[in-house]
């Protein structure tokens, strides 16, 4: 896994050839554009089409199709960007790989299976506990914000103890994310998605309202954000990641700055412009592998069914709510009917009625919170990262892109290598020469790139299905627990009842 | 009551009678009454609609030779229910509350059953020729119009109002009419209450079975990654398919015991303040005449005190009566809904068990799949 990360600075620093004239600095700006500008690489699945000489600038800040004219700035988002967002600030990670990948090419992606079977082993053994709690309210008014505490506790070696704890606050996990998803995602990996961030919900924590729906909601962040660190966690690169182990175990962390992104709606606009351009350019895409068109297939019908399940189980947990109010509603009427009644007997037994009817009220309520932290935050949390495993894809598409355009410029070149070959100017000649050198050059990296991410996202969605299985499995046993716990409290309060009720004369 | 009664005792006995099967046509109900008759084993069977109730209430009420009638606390007859289509459920529900959940009908004929059993059982009232004849004649007695009975339900004017808060001479009277005034409003409220129960319940058991489809439509065989997320996918969905139906049991159980109980026993209340209001309107014509008596002149005043002896007569006869009645319907009352309680508790239980052996039984096949 090092080698990953090392590889990146290798590329930094070994760039070797210096730029050269003219030709070849615009040769830079249009490899940083293709990169970089998600617009460029559809432009150049426009220019991939025979005949068509439309060129372009872009740098167009007026380019109506530009995918991010209208996102937002502000609250951040659930789903990775398909452009992830550069995090600013000091990093002790490497920078990201972004482009200029001119140097001669170096074996670092390439994994051996031997490895991959291995990280497999060890996410199920993994032995690292993550908690989150002790949400405080920091500051007042409009400025305050809560602090949570992230206990981490582990054998593993990379940790530098055992048992850690630091204080993070919501931005800081945003912040978090970002970094990850700057590095990971273009490489294929399945980065998880940060939780949600919630204006509503958060000002009525901030105005200090103290009632139920503000504790609701700081719980319901709480555990997102528990669950968001240890599925980060479980993924084998993330775990290593220096910006995760400064975020489990610094004191101090630089306040994450640009957790400007995007907001929900602002993404979901952004996403679906995304998907028809990559539709657009899909259909240029020559699918060599079945398995990734029916992969992808497979996630939007998912999708759609995932989405679906959250609004039934939400249905679910509003009627369990509305049995609670409703118990909690006749217990109150069968104990003012036990007050008005004479006899001792019933007066007692239909005191006895409202009480059970209370705590049968509890009950409710719990089995309420359990329809929705396990379930219906689970289905939640699936839906989100199904956005995630989906803007991988787009990633294998973008660097499928990539190669195709260095072909095209390799292409390009020879046609005006083959022109110079009679005029009689040699410079450019070599020139032009020592060009398609340096494109064969991208072309191959291009290619294993693209290799690359095919396989990681293999591996990465073979991984993202075993969890799921298992995500699943455990909570339906909880679930169940949760069942076969209410079903014996209520059997205790029944025959609790029983004798009162016989004990009418 | 005692001795000059020339009526027959009731052919059939008070336990026996049951409604065994309703039969719907359009807009009308038809009741299959059976009862078994006191001195042979031979059954009887007969059929009947709302009407021929409401035409045995309605006898009941005018019964003659019966003293002190206004002194009895009647059966309360359920309202008649409209099957109509038109009627949506709310109406139904508005009119009958308890009494329009279940399944055909089945806790409205109850309660009907429960009227009969209660009238046939009433020392006084099984009596009545109009009970044996409802009981086993072939033809209907429906049919004949007539005799209205002389009560009316308590209306809601002013003045009625007035009447009903008019101060008791007796202590005894007093203290029931406040008691009855405080049960019969706390019981209609926690009847209404559980009836809320009750629906949201069946509201959450349909939830449950939109839930438990929509996770069967998850299944795709795709490869076998897929399949293995269906199978846990159609685990969730039989777990919350048992939810669906515990909830529906539970609603169920809720219904047929303490349901229709607190239902009886609101509706009864009302039938007892109906009796007491009747007792303290004669109360206040008593008093009216007393007042009319003294003030009468020499020439009216032999008439008049005649007038206002047989007043009194009827009153104290009504209160006689109506003491009987009072100390009857409050044993009675305690040991019906001590039936229903201790039935619902039982049901109750039973459920709880059978459930938590069922979540019992899927936990345990989780655990064991799964730790393969």
């Amino acid at each position: 896994m090092s080698e990953d990360r090392e590889a990146p600075a290798l590329l930094g620093a070994a760039h070797t050839d210096p730029p050269e004239p003219q030709d070849a600095e615009d040769l830079f700006v249009s490899v940083a554009c293709v990169t970089e500008c998600p617009e460029a690489a559809r432009l150049s699945a426009e220019d991939l089409s025979p005949g068509s000489d439309g060129h372009k600038d872009p740098d167009d800040p007026d380019d109506p199709d530009d995918l991010f004219a209208e996102a937002t700035e502000e609250v951040s988002l659930d789903s990775p960007e398909r452009q992830p967002i550069l995090s600013d600030g000091p990093s002790p990670a490497i920078t990201p790989v972004t482009p200029v990948t001119i140097s001669p090419r170096l074996d670092v992606f390439d994994r051996s299976l031997d490895q991959d079977d291995e990280e497999e082993e060890n996410r199920d053994t993994l032995d690292i506990q993550i908690s989150v709690s002790d949400p405080e309210k920091v500051g007042d008014g409009m400025n305050a914000f809560m602090v949570y505490k992230v206990t981490t506790k582990t054998s593993l070696s990379i940790f530098s103890r055992d048992e850690v704890c630091v204080k993070r606050r919501f931005s800081d996990f945003l912040g978090l994310h970002s970094k990850l998803a700057s590095k990971y995602m273009h490489m294929g990996f399945i980065v998880p998605p940060a939780p949600e961030k919630s204006i509503v919900g958060m000002t009525k924590v901030k105005v200090g309202k103290e009632d139920l729906s503000s504790v609701e909601f700081v719980e319901k962040r709480r555990s997102a954000l528990e669950r968001y660190l240890l599925r980060t966690v479980k993924h084998p690169a993330l775990l290593k990641d220096p910006d995760v182990l400064q975020f489990l175990e610094s004191s101090e962390l630089p306040r994450a700055v640009s957790t400007q992104a995007l907001s929900g709606a602002g993404i979901l606009r952004m996403v679906n412009k995304a998907a028809d351009a990559v539709n657009k350019m899909t259909i240029k895409m020559n699918e060599s592998d079945a398995w990734f068109e029916e992969k992808q297939q497979q996630f939007e019908n998912l999708d759609v069914q995932l989405r679906k399940l959250h609004a039934s189980v939400e249905s679910l947990v509003c009627h369990r709510k509305e049995l609670s109010v409703n118990t909690a509603a006749f217990a109150k009427s069968a104990a003012m009917l036990g007050n008005s009644e004479d006899h001792t007997a019933l007066s007692r037994a239909l005191s006895q009625l409202a009480e059970v009817e209370e705590k049968i009220d509890q009950l409710h309520q719990e089995q309420a919170n359990a329809d929705f932290y396990l379930i219906s935050e689970l289905l939640g949390d699936y839906v989100r990262l199904i956005t995630a495993v989906r803007g991988v894809f787009d990633q294998r598409m973008k660097t499928w892109g990539k190669w195709q355009d260095a072909q095209l410029m390799l292409q390009r070149k020879r046609e005006a290598e083959a022109k110079l070959q009679y005029a009689s100017k040699p410079e450019k000649l070599q020139q032009a020469r020592d060009e398609i050198r340096e494109w064969e050059g991208k072309v191959q990296q291009g290619e294993r790139d693209f290799e690359q991410i095919s396989r990681n996202i293999r591996r990465e969605v073979g991984q993202f299905e075993k969890e799921r299985v298992k995500d699943f499995r455990v909570v339906i046993m909880k679930y169940l627990e949760s069942l076969v716990h209410s079903q014996q409290q209520l059997i205790k309060y029944w025959e609790a009842f029983l004798p009162e009720a016989k004990a009418i004369a | 009551m005692e001795g000059s009664s020339a009526e027959a005792a009731l052919s059939v006995s008070a336990n026996s009678i049951r409604i065994t099967d309703v039969t719907q046509d359009g807009d009308v109900l038809t009741f299959a009454i059976a009862s078994q008759k006191l001195n042979s084993s031979a059954g009887v069977c007969v059929f009947r609609m709302y009407e021929d109730f409401d035409w045995l209430q309605q006898s009941l009420f005018s019964e003659e030779n019966l003293p002190g009638l206004q002194g009895i606390i009647f059966p309360p007859l359920p309202s008649k229910a409209l099957p109509s289509q038109s009627n949506t459920q709310t109406k139904a529900l508005k009119q009958l509350g308890f009494l329009a959940l279940g399944q055909d009908w089945q806790s409205y004929c109850k309660a009907l059953e429960f009227y009969l059993q209660q009238v046939a059982a009433h020392p006084t009232l099984c009596k009545c020729k109009a009970l044996d004849s409802f009981l086993i004649n072939s033809e209907s007695p429906g049919k004949q119009r007539g005799r209205k009975g002389i009560f009316n339900r308590l209306s809601q004017a002013v003045e009625e109002m007035r009447k009903e808060s008019h101060k008791d001479v007796d202590n005894f009277f007093q203290n029931e009419r406040n008691k009855n005034t405080n049960l019969a409003a706390s019981s209609k409220v926690a009847t209404e209450k559980l009836l809320d129960v009750v629906m949201t319940e069946q509201k959450l058991a349909v939830a449950c079975g939109h839930f438990a489809t929509s996770l069967h439509l998850c299944v795709n065989q795709d490869d076998a990654a897929a399949v293995a997320f269906s199978k846990v996918c159609l685990k969730l969905s039989d777990v919350i398919e048992a939810v669906k139906r515990n909830y529906e049991k539970v609603a169920s159980n809720n219904l047929s015991t303490l349901g229709l109980g607190l239902d009886l026993e609101s509706r009864y209340q009302e039938s007892e303040k109906e009796m007491l209001f009747r007792r303290t309107c004669k109360l206040i014509e008593l008093e009216t005449v007393k007042k009319g008596t003294e003030k009468a002149k020499a020439n009216k005043r032999e008439v008049m005190e005649a007038f206002q002896k047989a007043v009194e007569k009827e009153f104290n006869l009504i209160s006689s009566v109506a003491k009987q009645e009072i100390e009857r319907f409050h044993s009675s009352r305690v040991k019906v809904l001590k039936t229903f309680l201790i039935g619902w508790c039982e049901l109750q239980l039973n459920t709880a068990k059978e459930f938590a052996e069922l979540y019992s039984q899927h936990l345990e096949a989780c655990r064991n799949m799964y730790s393969e």
